[in-house]
């Protein structure tokens, strides 16, 4: 028997969340496939056992971030999490995003998550009008590298999801917000820097990061949330300084 | 998020310890103003309270209070290194080095005392 035909008449049991704020995990039982994904455990729920689960994805190649989901007890996009690195015992539990409230099943709502990317100011702002001549950024400036280390966040809300600071404080503007703000704080074209920062240095803004690094540990785009939260911890501690905040 | 499996990263465990230890240091704060205060109350009762600290469980308790200062003291600089020098990749680094010297302090006190 070949390896892929052995993984094909495994079967895995799957524990899903279903229903909003209360409700309760249901037992399924998934053919066990080779190159399986989370989503594909998912989907295969969904469309051959029980139409009624309600889940969101649209991409499923790892860009739009809409697929996360909290698969064995972390929060992960679940299109590129293969069934073999997650679970090892064939069991797999997926619950939805925790620090976000539940609409049903796998599915939240992120009105919370947006709204303090508005919050902290997370809008690109224009410092000169569209019609001028492109800006021109060194590439190797230090202000460009803070910059690109932060800005491919696809917005999956895995790191708001991951951070005990958000279920403490839930006012915290959380680790994605900060660090879009962090990446238009190093935007020489933007004219917001004052009020971006006045905005992120508050008692729910960097200052009451930990420092716990979770948001870093599970960013699926590799990014450092907390890199760009202590930059801002930094900023706002040199205009302290200097008067300006 | 109340998931230990979430949490189960080195970065989240230094933040328990320096957390834990902060509080157990807190807590120790006004049994060691206490000691302190028998010395007012005349050298008989320091001296009667500093014989009763040569008992070995006394000793060994120092080891963990040490044990305590130095993860609270080496956990603190660990995280103003982070928060206030230039961002780089050595947040296990940091961590390891900040383990490694509060286990080598407690370690030379363990050592001095007996």
């Amino acid at each position: 028997m070949t390896r892929e035909t052995e993984a094909m008449t495994e079967s895995l049991s799957v524990s899903v969340w279903r229903g909003g704020a209360v409700g309760a995990f249901r037992e399924y039982s998934v053919p066990r496939r080779a190159s399986q994904t989370v989503l594909d455990v998912v989907t295969h729920i969904q469309r051959r056992i029980d139409p009624t689960l309600a889940y969101r994805f649209a991409c499923r190649v790892g860009m739009c971030g809409s697929c996360a989901m909290t698969v064995n007890g972390v929060a992960r996009w679940t299109c590129r999490t293969h069934v073999a690195r997650v679970a090892p015992h064939g069991r797999l539990e997926i619950a939805p995003l925790a620090n976000l409230p539940v609409i049903r099943d796998l599915v939240c709502d992120l009105d919370v998550f947006f709204e303090k990317w508005q919050r902290a100011r997370g809008r690109f702002e224009p410092s000169a009008p569209a019609s001028t001549d492109f800006a021109r950024i060194a590439p190797d400036s230090g202000e460009r590298r803070a910059a690109e280390a932060g800005i491919e966040c696809i917005g999956c809300a895995v790191c708001y999801a991951s951070c005990d600071v958000v279920a403490w404080n839930p006012a915290y503007l959380g680790p994605a917000a900060l660090n879009r703000a962090w990446t238009l704080m190093n935007d020489a074209r933007d004219a917001a820097h004052g009020a971006r920062l006045r905005a992120v240095a508050g008692d729910a803004g960097c200052h009451a990061c930990h420092t716990q690094l979770s948001c870093t540990e599970r960013c699926p785009k590799g990014i450092s949330p907390t890199a760009g939260i202590a930059g801002l911890k930094r900023m706002s501690v040199r205009a302290l300084i200097r008067g300006a905040l | 998020m109340s998931d230990w499996r979430a949490r189960n990263h080195p970065a989240w465990w230094a933040f328990l310890v320096h957390r834990l230890s902060g509080l157990l240091l807190a807590a120790f704060l006004p049994l060691h103003f206490w000691a302190l205060a028998q010395a007012l109350r005349g050298a008989e009762r320091l001296d009667g309270f500093l014989r009763w600290t040569e008992q070995p469980v006394v000793k060994l308790a120092e080891v963990g209070l040490v044990l305590l200062l130095a993860a609270h003291l080496t956990g603190g600089l660990r995280l103003l290194m982070l928060e206030f020098l230039a961002w780089r990749e050595w947040q296990k680094g940091l961590l390891a080095a900040a383990a490694g010297t509060s286990l080598a302090a407690a370690l030379v006190f363990a050592l001095n005392v007996v």
